[in-house]
């Protein structure tokens, strides 16, 4: 099993980092979903895979003998809902961007708002020094 | 000690209010903000140290790391602390005066309290990082003066270059100090004054005292860094005569005076310390004889006198050490005055330049009289304190073991040209008759708080040559005596009987007289010789290297800022895989063998949607799709903590997945439409390869840490202690609300500005619109 | 577009049963499965049903406050959960618990408290931003 997480989570990286590789913008986000989505399975399985013992303290036995690790699982809680905290916000992004600009391709997006040419900004600085 | 370095660290409380001071009361905010340096002069004064023992006191910085703020006073921190605060004194009041209908007043004001409260710091820190931080506060607060009038690229430039210069001098100053803790284990100075015979036995020494003299040059104006000094006169004058004369460019001076016992053992200090000051001496003086402008003029004789101090804190003689304290406090305060006086001469009869100006002494007489007992004081005239210096200086070199001839023989040649140039500045403008006539200058009268604090000066002056034997005398004994560290004698008197000295002086004098009468022939010629000469200085090597600094800089830029993301991520990942590969291939023979289960029916199902919903999101080509596949491993994933034993994960999974559904749909549609990827094959291919080496890459990593096995102590602890400490029986809730209840704080506050952005980008807009609702 | 009137009068009953659903969670989290998080996350997909079966503004009218209040609230209070324990001379966040249980609620602590600000937290945000993707359209 633990293998076939492995893969899983592993396929969900590859189709993450291809994604963010895109030139699209939503496909960028797209990306950034799955990546979460792998790195959650990958904290996840950094702790042994146990079927059906719930990190719960029995009011009656107590401690059980066998459980699941409860501390991985605490830090995946709060990466699942800040994920959707960042998702709104990228998503918000995204949108103001194609507001903005017109256009969700990244490659026309390279320089919107500083003189594009990076010799020109040089010239000045070296105006200033020298 | 404790009230003093209290006093001094207020200044930086000060210097912050003084803007709003200066608000309210404009230019006469000067009378109330003078009123900090006085304070620390009464608190000098009463502290005064005349014995070996320095009054020293601790705060704790890092004790843990065994840092303290150590501020003490000796005689030789005394001896500049009050010319720091004496002369700052004066400097504020002038200053507010000078620059009385200035729109940027305030901020003279503030750095210039900033200012004097780090260059105190630096004379009284007691630990070599402490003096450090405050170096370098220095260096900042003298770029913001130079830069004062920040509508001229002149005085940008000018700021720039001295802070460049300075900076790189500081950082390798601080080099060097780091060297010296690893040699003696201790940052304190005291430790390394005791420490110093090992010091002088260490390998390291050399390298630390050479990074040391360069932080000492760089701030001293010693050749080949004393290009910036000159260009530094873009200050306001009283910036330039404070900073950039009387204290500031000091600091060097200071520091290797500080650091003589430390380091003066080492063969190195005598061979190199005196040359770089007497090349700095000879070729200070002689550049300024080609000089026209009053400024340019002190300047130069500025960098040739710090020339002189550090050479003859070089030689090391205890006569010399002597010689050098005596001629700091002296050439502050005839340096100081002088420029003072060539503020008020600019400020009155608007211009600078020593061929238009003259007759001046009918309109500004007390600017005069300050102006000719400075003068006298630089020139070296008896009854004032740079007659006694200058002997002492004669004196040093003339019975100094090595070359002594040619040592005296340069040190007559500065000083004709201190001769001259003390007649050019202070004399000249005053009684003679202007050169070229300037139809456009219209001289008005001096201004009272523009002659009152050069006449208090050039008093002081006058007064401590007269009565050498008093003030000076215990002044410039302490601090020798700190130099040294021994018990020192200074005896200062204006006549010695007919020596060797006293005539040196007079044959200085009667050369510098002539030298001063060919004004007109010497300048100019003098002047084009440097011009021909400017084109190999070290000015041109600085615009040099930072034209090449800037082209390298553009250069890597463009190379490592493409501006297009995906050569980032690639970048990042290339790294990454690679880093990683190398260490399990060196690392590990064979993979280890991890603990496999057999996998279930379930199981299987819902990795497989997973796998085939990633691979197809990769080819949708509808945002719809897109949706709906993530939604599916979203779910399965849920399942997938369902079946493995955490059930919270998979309710907060099952409901962010139903939400992020939800805010899909209701965006969709304003979102940008996919646009058909156009990378040409080659491209795809590559992207291919890279997310397919960082998917392996990360199922070998899953598979290496599962295979370790497990001995967490954390989990165990959490489930022992999460009843009886917390009083709960769901761990991973516990774990969020109490074990880890602060990192959790953080992550709800994250959220909440994740909201805030949202509101930021979208609701400002209709914020009115929604109005009562909310 | 013709809307289903089946949503609107499910999410009716659907609605309240969630919040106290919701509400349930919060409380048994520290003893079962369950939580702040969870329950802030229930509370908020009930209210945004009713949202999307009724409309964005009705959700406003049926709010009690503006959600970025709630969503302030609900870190004020977990902030102030922690700061609990100095009045008793404790470093700040240290559990702090009420002896005796109460009726329904269980035992009370400062730990209560602070899941109490999660959920009312992420009640706060959630609703928000969907709300302003809802009206943005």
């Amino acid at each position: 099993m633990l293998f076939l997480m492995a893969i899983a989570a592993g396929v969900l990286f590859a189709a993450g980092i291809f994604m963010i590789l895109r030139r699209s913008m939503v496909k960028v986000l797209v990306g950034i979903l799955l990546l979460g989505y792998a790195a959650n399975l990958l904290l996840f399985n950094a702790a042994p895979l146990i079927r059906g013992a719930p990190p719960l303290i029995d009011p009656v036995i107590g401690v059980p003998t066998v459980y699941a690790d409860p501390v991985p699982q605490a830090l995946i809680l709060t990466a699942i809902v800040i994920s959707f905290g960042v998702t709104a916000f990228a998503v918000v992004l995204i949108r103001r961007a194609y507001a903005v600009t017109g256009t969700g391709d990244l490659d026309n997006m390279h320089c919107t708002d500083i003189p594009c040419e990076s010799e020109e900004i040089l010239s000045d600085l070296e105006d200033e020094i020298l | 000690m404790t009230a003093l370095s209290i006093t001094i660290l207020t200044g930086f409380l000060i210097a912050i209010l003084a803007p709003f001071l200066t608000r309210l009361m404009k230019h006469r905010a000067a009378f109330v903000l003078a009123l900090y340096p006085l304070a620390v002069v009464i608190q000098l004064l009463a502290l005064q140290p005349d014995t070996l023992t320095a009054p020293s006191i601790q705060f704790p910085w890092v004790p843990s790391m065994g840092l303290w703020m150590t501020f003490t006073l000796d005689g030789l921190g005394f001896l500049i602390a009050m010319l720091i605060a004496g002369i700052g004194t004066l400097v504020i009041l002038y200053g507010g005066e000078y620059l009385r209908d200035d729109p940027y007043l305030e901020r003279f004001f503030l750095w210039v309290i900033i200012f004097m409260a780090s260059m105190l710091g630096v004379v009284t820190s007691g630990n070599a990082l402490v003096l450090f931080v405050f170096w370098e506060l220095t260096s900042i607060s003298s770029f913001f003066l130079i830069g004062y009038k920040f509508e001229y690229e002149s005085a940008r430039a000018a700021a720039w270059q001295a802070l460049l210069v300075t900076g790189a001098g500081g950082l390798a100053m601080l080099a060097g100090f780091v060297l010296l803790g690893q040699i003696t284990g201790s940052f304190e100075i005291n430790q390394w004054m005791q420490n110093s015979n090992l010091v002088q036995e260490s390998a390291l020494a050399p390298a630390a005292f050479i990074l040391i003299l360069l932080g000492a040059m760089t701030k001293s104006a010693q050749f080949p860094f004393h290009f910036w000094l000159p260009n530094a006169m873009e200050a306001p004058t009283p910036v330039s005569a404070y900073l950039h004369s009387a204290t500031m460019v000091k600091a060097g001076v200071y520091l290797l005076a500080r650091l003589f016992p430390v380091l003066g053992g080492l063969a190195l200090w005598n061979q190199v310390v005196p040359w770089v000051g007497l090349l700095t001496l000879v070729g200070g003086a002689l550049l300024a004889l080609g000089q026209t402008d009053l400024k340019k003029l002190l300047a130069y004789t500025t960098v040739s006198s710090l020339g002189g101090m550090v050479f003859l804190l070089g030689l090391g003689t205890p006569l010399a050490v002597k010689s050098a304290m005596l001629f700091l406090l002296t050439h502050a305060l005839y340096k100081g005055t002088l420029f003072l006086v060539a503020g008020g001469v600019d400020h009155s009869a608007g211009s600078r330049d020593i061929r238009k100006l003259g007759k001046l002494a009918k309109l500004m007489p007390f600017t005069a009289l300050a102006a000719g007992l400075a003068a006298l004081s630089m020139a070296g005239i008896p009854p004032l304190i740079g007659f006694i210096s200058k002997e002492y200086v004669y004196e040093s070199t003339y019975y100094y073991s090595n070359l002594p001839f040619i040592l005296t023989g340069l040190a007559v040649l500065a000083n004709v040209a201190n001769v001259a140039v003390a007649g050019w500045v202070g004399i000249r403008p005053f009684w003679q008759q202007p050169e070229q006539k300037d139809e456009d200058l219209h001289p008005h009268k001096e201004s009272l708080w523009l002659w009152i604090p050069p006449l208090v000066l050039a008093i002081t002056g006058l007064f401590m040559g007269v009565f050498s034997q008093g003030t000076a005398q215990t002044w410039v004994a302490a601090a020798t005596s700190a130099v040294l560290q021994e018990m020192s004698k200074v005896k200062l008197s204006l006549w010695h009987g007919i020596t060797p000295m006293l005539l040196l002086s007079v044959l200085t004098l009667m050369i510098g007289v002539v030298v001063y009468l060919a004004s007109r022939t010497l300048i100019p010629r003098l002047a084009a010789f440097w011009n021909k000469l400017s084109s190999v200085g070290p000015n041109i090597f600085y615009s040099r290297s930072m034209r090449a600094f800037l082209s390298v800089a553009g250069w890597q830029t463009k190379i490592l800022q493409s501006g297009y993301l995906r050569y980032y991520i690639i970048t990042i990942l290339v790294t990454t895989v690679t880093l990683a590969v190398v260490t399990l291939a060196t690392r590990y023979d064979s993979l280890p063998n991890p603990q496999w289960t057999q996998p279930r029916f379930y199981d299987v199902i819902f990795i497989v949607i997973i796998i085939v919903s990633a691979i197809l999101v990769t080819r949708a080509e509808s945002r719809l799709a897109t949706i709906t596949l993530l939604g599916a491993i979203g779910f399965s994933i849920a399942i997938l903590f369902l079946l493995y034993s955490a059930p919270d994960l998979a309710m907060v999974q099952f409901a962010v997945e139903t939400l992020t559904v939800v805010l899909f749909v209701l965006v969709i549609y304003q979102l940008p439409k996919y646009t058909k990827s156009n990378y040409p094959i080659h491209a795809n291919v590559l992207h291919i390869i890279v997310s397919a080496a960082g998917g392996i890459m990360m199922v070998v990593l899953m598979l290496l840490t599962s295979a370790v096995p497990s001995n967490s102590t954390l989990a165990p602890y959490f489930m022992e202690s999460s009843l009886p400490l917390a009083k709960g029986h769901n761990v991973v809730n516990v774990i969020l609300v109490d074990f880890r209840g602060l990192d959790t704080l953080g992550e709800i506050t994250v959220l909440m500005i994740a909201a805030i952005g949202v509101f930021a980008l979208l609701g400002l807009k209709k914020g009115s619109k929604r109005g009562g609702n909310g | 577009m013709q809307r289903s009137i089946i949503l609107p009068v499910a999410t009716r009953f659907l609605m309240p049963l969630m919040l106290v659903f919701s509400i349930f969670l919060l409380l048994r989290g520290h003893n079962e499965v369950g939580g702040g998080f969870v329950g802030g996350l229930v509370a908020a997909s009930a209210l945004m049903l009713y949202a999307i079966s009724t409309s964005p503004s009705a959700l406003w009218r049926l709010l009690p406050l503006d959600p970025r209040f709630i969503a302030a609230i609900g870190l004020l209070i977990s902030l102030f959960s922690g700061f609990i324990s100095m009045f008793y001379e404790k470093p700040f966040m240290t559990n702090m618990w009420i002896e005796a249980p109460l009726p329904v609620l269980g035992k009370i602590g400062t730990p209560t408290l602070f899941d109490l600000g999660v959920y009312i937290l992420v009640v706060g945000v959630v609703v928000w931003i969907l709300l302003e993707f809802a009206e943005d359209e």
